[in-house]
Formats: structure tokens, sequence, C-alpha cells
């Protein structure tokens, strides 16, 4: 077609759209919160698949991590007063794991003790994290400088640390770390290397340091050994006017097995292995990332399907509401499609004009309806702290959807109109 | 040379089980640059026989020749097309498009002709000011007096210089003043070499004319030539 044809036709849609501006508008409506919802879904539904990608990239596809969790406080009616809670994982279950378990690739124990380390006069809260060389497999640390810890490191319980990203800068800020002595709790670790997190995993509203880290700057890693050997794995706390000792050995126990196939087998082992070494405890909890996707997936296929609902039905009665609209303007033009018709035009090009009509109000739907629809993934983000996603992909598509409607539900209303007898649509009062 | 050539022409509409014949056996030739007047009372089938002719309906019998081609038999997309290029429509009641300005609507034939938007505005302003409305093309027609509408249609009939122009009562809604004024246009583009094809109830349009057909329950009752022109 001319681009002439083009202009010219937009015009006239244009302006016969205009002189109905109320009816238009309402017409539109329906398209308006169709596309709208569609657009909304598909920004909260990439919004919620992006943030499980990137917590299974963190947390590892082929990984199964298991925690050490408070067991539920015994009946406090027996009026005993327990001296000491001894809970969790200890170094004995991941040896157990590590000698027992077939396929397991690589087993790694961690210890986290919230801490302050100093440097000159600097000082800052952060995590320590006491673990083997082999974490840098089971966590998606990336060695920015210097080295990780190393297997002598271990094997001799040596005073040295390796620091992440934001350690470095909020404690050395323009020096550099690199063999320098960070001091905590009293002793001087010899920092060897600096991490970071991989750019992947990195979540927007979330510090960019794994997880839970409530108020700390960042997390410095040491040998398992020094950990032992320099902090108590007693705990004292004092709160609502009781006084609680506990002892947990390690916080954490990564798992990590060759392939995603191993996965589910491997979890149910370590179910049948620690249930047998903990009695019944209750004070570990296995997580798998890889069933996280899919609770994620199914969770938004859920959503989807409601939203997927909303949005066909609002898109089905709004294309009826044009189609009827437009079944109207084409009975009130009968005089003008039979003067056209008379002029020359062929049925093609009062199908052509009318569709074009259509579309235009569809399309002009569709656009308010993106707009409108990206601004409520901002609004989610806001109020409820979800991540939400628009991509270049999902307009185009909630445009290709107005576009459709607009086809469909104006091809009828076109056809009626092309075909309607020139003597007797002339002779059409 | 015959622009027009019809035989045994038949227009029947089918009302029941009634056959209605609003035209029969009319044998029609026509020539180049003839001025004619279809006359004859209510019914008779004037404007039957003026639809016929300008391929807007297709006859239920007979042949039809338009410019020496047979026009009896065409699909519709193709008698659109002789109609935007051969045919010129005046119409009683104007029939102009109300959205659009003057200048839009004289341009609507050559647009689906595919003209250029260039020549097709350039030509449109010619015509406007050929009809005396040079002055108006921006103005709708409900801001026109009947007879300067009429005059815009006169112009659109005019877009693609047509093989024949038709003309269904084209002073029938007019004062006589107006009316006058559509007439001598019609006069006009007879002596440039138009061929016009009038329906009247008017005797002073059948006095103009250098032909009168007189139509009489889809008959051809009389077919006179004015010799005094
Ligand atoms: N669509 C139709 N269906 C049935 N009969 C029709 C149809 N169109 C015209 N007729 C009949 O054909 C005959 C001729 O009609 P036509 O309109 O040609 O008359 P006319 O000479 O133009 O009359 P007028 O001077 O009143 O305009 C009339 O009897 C009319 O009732
Ligand atoms: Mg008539």
């Amino acid at each position: 077609m001319r681009w002439f044809t083009i202009k010219k036709t937009a015009k006239l849609g244009i302006k016969s759209l205009w002189m109905h501006k109320l009816r238009s508008t309402l017409t539109t409506l329906g398209i308006v919160f169709g596309v709208c919802s569609v657009v909304a879904m598909l920004a909260i539904g990439e919004g919620a698949s992006r943030e499980t990608q990137a917590a299974i990239a963190r947390l590892g596809s082929t990984n199964l991590i298991i925690e050490t969790i408070k067991p539920p406080q015994e009946q406090a009616d027996t009026g005993k007063v327990e001296a000491m809670r001894n809970y969790g994982l200890t170094y004995a279950d991941a040896e157990t794991i590590h000698n027992t378990i077939p396929y397991v690739e690589v087993t790694v124990p961690v210890r986290e003790l919230d801490q302050e380390a100093r440097y000159l006069n600097r000082q800052i809260a952060i995590k320590i994290v006491g673990t083997i060389p082999w974490y840098t497999e089971i966590s998606p640390i990336r060695l920015m400088r210097g080295r990780f810890l190393g297997s002598t490191d271990l094997q001799y319980g040596q005073a040295v640390c390796v620091i992440d990203e934001q350690v470095a800068r909020e404690l050395f800020a323009f020096d550099d770390p690199i063999g320098t002595d960070v001091r905590i709790y009293g002793n001087y670790y010899r920092v060897v290397g600096i991490v970071t997190q991989a750019a992947a995993v990195r979540l927007k509203e979330e510090p960019a340091v794994g997880d839970k880290s409530g108020g700390v700057a960042g997390y410095i890693y040491i040998p398992i050994t020094t950990a032992k050997r320099c902090f108590s794995e007693v705990n004292y706390s004092f709160s609502g006017g009781k006084q609680s000792l506990e002892k947990v050995e390690l916080q954490k126990i990564t798992v990590k097995v060759r392939s995603a196939e191993q996965v589910l087998p491997m979890r149910d082992i370590l179910d049948v292995l620690l249930a047998r070494l903990h009695k019944a405890k209750n004070d570990y909890h296995i997580t798998v990332p890889l069933e996280m996707l899919r609770y994620a997936a199914a969770e938004r296929r859920r959503s989807s399907i409601v939203l997927g609902s909303i949005a066909a039905i609002s898109l089905l009665v709004g294309g009826i509401g044009i189609m009827n609209i437009m079944l109207a303007t084409v009975s009130e033009r009968t005089r003008e499609i039979g003067i056209r018709r008379a002029l020359g035009a062929k049925k093609r090009d009062i199908v052509i004009q009318f569709l074009s009509e259509t579309l235009l109000l569809t399309l002009a739907g569709g656009i308010i309806g993106i707009i409108l629809g990206s601004v409520i993934p901002f609004l989610v983000t806001y109020f409820s702290r979800q991540p939400t996603a628009i991509t270049g992909v999902s307009l185009i598509l909630a445009f290709g959807i107005s576009a459709a409607v607009g086809i469909i539900f104006g091809l009828y209303p076109a056809y009626r109109a092309a075909n309607m007898d020139p003597i007797e649509s002339l002779r059409h009062e | 040379m015959d622009v027009v050539k019809i035989e045994k022409l038949c227009k029947m509409y089918q009302l029941g089980t009634f056959q209605l014949s609003a035209l029969c056996d009319i044998d029609l030739i026509i020539q180049q640059g003839q001025y004619i007047a279809v006359m004859g009372p209510s019914g008779s089938g004037k404007s039957t026989l003026l639809n016929l002719l300008g391929c807007l309906d297709r006859p239920t019998g007979g042949r039809y020749w338009l410019g020496g081609k047979d026009v009896s038999e065409l699909d519709d997309d193709q008698l659109s097309l002789i109609r935007g290029k051969h045919i010129g429509f005046i119409f009683q009641s104007y029939n102009l498009i109300g959205q659009l300005n003057v200048i839009e609507n004289i341009e609507l034939p050559m647009f689906y002709q595919g003209f250029s938007e260039h020549d097709s505005a350039d030509h449109a302003q010619k015509l406007a000011e050929m009809v005396g409305l040079g002055d108006r093309t921006k103005h709708r027609p409900s801001e026109l007096s009947g007879g300067q509408q009429q005059r815009v249609a006169i112009a659109r009939a005019l877009a693609n210089d047509p093989t024949v122009i038709l003309a269904d009562e084209p002073t029938g809604n007019l004062d006589s003043q107006s009316g006058a004024e559509i007439l001598s246009i019609l006069d006009e583009l007879h002596r440039q070499g138009k061929t016009l094809i009038i329906v009247t109830h008017d005797d002073h349009i059948g006095k103009r004319a250098q032909r009168v057909i007189h139509l009489l329950d889809g008959r051809i009752d009389r077919d006179e030539f004015n010799h005094r022109r």
C-alpha cells in the first residue's frame, strides 16, 4: 500500500473517531484494561522469574543446603532450666555426609559469626564465614585479587582471611588491603584475597552479600579450623529476663552433587541420614534451590492463569464492545459507503477503511494500556517490595495483542460494510 | 464513436412470486459528446437505467458496452474500477461526505484511482475553481448552500475525466436560481465535449438537451432529437 493511502486512511479514521470522542474512549476501555493487565502480569511474572533465577544462581542449582535451626523450646513446665542447649549441625555430620554418600562432589561446612573488624581506627560490623577452600565451588563468589583460602591455611589453622568487596571498601577505603592485618575479636588476620559476588546473583533491593546479612557491612572468610580455635561455640544470650547458653558447631553444610538429576535423590538420602544422626531433634532444615525453582514456576503459572484470564476476559469483552460500536458506525455511515462505492471504491477499500478505524481504536487503547500497565509494576515494587521487570518483548506482545483484537473484531463490521449493495446504501437515509 | 451501446437490456426484480420488470428490452446507442435527457413518469425506470449505465447495478439480461468494452459480466472489483475511471455521478441529494471538506470530497475519486497526493490536491483545486468554489475549499458541505454543494458534486464527478457523466435529477432539490446555475455548468461541460446523461422531470432541461429519451413502464417510449440547437 502506498504511504499516501495509509496516511489518508489513518487521517480519515482519526477524524471519524474524533467525531465521537466519548464513544470512542468508552469503547477502548476494555482494551485498555486488558492490555494493562497483560503488561502488568508479564512484568510481575518476569520479576518473580528473575528473582528465583538470581536466588538459584546464588544458592546453586546443584546444591543442597542444610541449615541449623533452633529447635522448638522444650516444655517449660518441666521446671528444669537446661544448663546448655546443644543443637545444630556438627563437624561429625559433615564428615559422615562426606564419607558415606558416594556421589557427593563437595561437602562444605560453614560456621557463621557476627563480629566486628578493625583496621587502623576504623571498625565495622561484619559476618565471619569460617569455611574450607572448596567454598568457592558452592558459592557464586568470584576472586577479584589475591587468592582464596588454601588447604595449608585449613590444615594449620592459619590466621588468614579473604574479605569481600564491601569490607575492602568500607574498612580500607583507598588502602590496599592485601597483606595487611585485620583485627577481629583480639586476633589479627592477614588479608590474602578479595572476592566479589558474581554479578548475576545481585538483586536490586538487597545488599550484594549473601542471605540474611542483617546490618553487616560484608563478609570475611577465614579457615574453619581457625574459626574453631579462635571463637567459642558456646553462645551466651540474655533475653526476656532469661539467660541461656547455646552450643552450635556449624550453621550450614552445603552439599554439592554433580548434576541436577542427583539433587532430589540426594535430598532423600540426606533426610534419612540426618534423621538418624539427629534423632528427633528438629534442629536442621534442608533447602533445595532446584525445588524453589519448581515451586516458583508453579506459583507463577497459577498467577499467570488468574491474571491471564482477567486479561483475556477484558480483551474479549473489549473486543466485542468494539465490534458492536463498529457495527453501529457502519450502519450510521451506510450512505457514505454507498457514495464511496459509486466513486470507485472497491470492497477491499471499504474493508481497509473500517478495519483501520477499528485498528486505530484498539491500538490507541493498547498504547494507553501499555502506559498504565507499565506504571503498575512500579507501584507493585514500591508497595509490596516484589521485584518486577518490564521487558521489550512484553510491550511488543501487548501491542500485538491490541492489533490482533482490532483485526479480529474489526473484520466482521468491515466485511459487512464492504458487502452492502451500493444502490441500497445510496438510498439509505 | 459510440460511448454507450446497449442491446436488449433488462432489469427484473423478484418480489416474492411476482416478477417486476423495471426495464425491458432497451436498445440504445449514445455517441461521444451527446447531451441526453431521460424523462418519463415516476416509476418508469429512469433511475434503474442510470444505475445500470453507471455500473452500480448489473442487468438481468442483455449486453452493455461502455467505451467499446463489454461491461455486462464484470465482477464487483472490475465494476468499481469502471465506475471510478469512466463514470461521473451527480445525485439529486448531492451525496457529499459530511466529514470531508470541499477539496477532500473532490479528491475522493482520484484517491481510489491511486493518484499521488500532490496531483490530486492540485487537480481538485482547479476543479473547485472551475465550478466557482475556489475560495471555499476548506468548507464542509454543511457550510455550503444546496447549489454550492451540487457544484462540488459536479467537480467531484469530473475528477477522473470520466467517459460519461450521469446525473439523476441534479436540480431536483434546488430552487430555480441555483438550478439554473447548475444547468449552465452542465451546458458548459457539454460544450467542452463531455457526454451527459441527465434524468429529469424538468421540461426546461429536456429543451436544453440534444436528445430526449422518454421511458414508459420500463421501455423506451420515444427517442427524440432536438434539432433546434
Ligand atoms: N430494489 C428494488 N426492488 C424492487 N423494485 C424496485 C427496486 N428498485 C426499483 N424498483 C422498481 O422499479 C421500477 C422503476 O424504478 P425507478 O427507481 O427506476 O423509477 P424512476 O423512473 O426513477 O422513478 P422516479 O421518477 O420516481 O425516481 C419501480 O416500479 C420500482 O418500484
Ligand atoms: Mg428515480
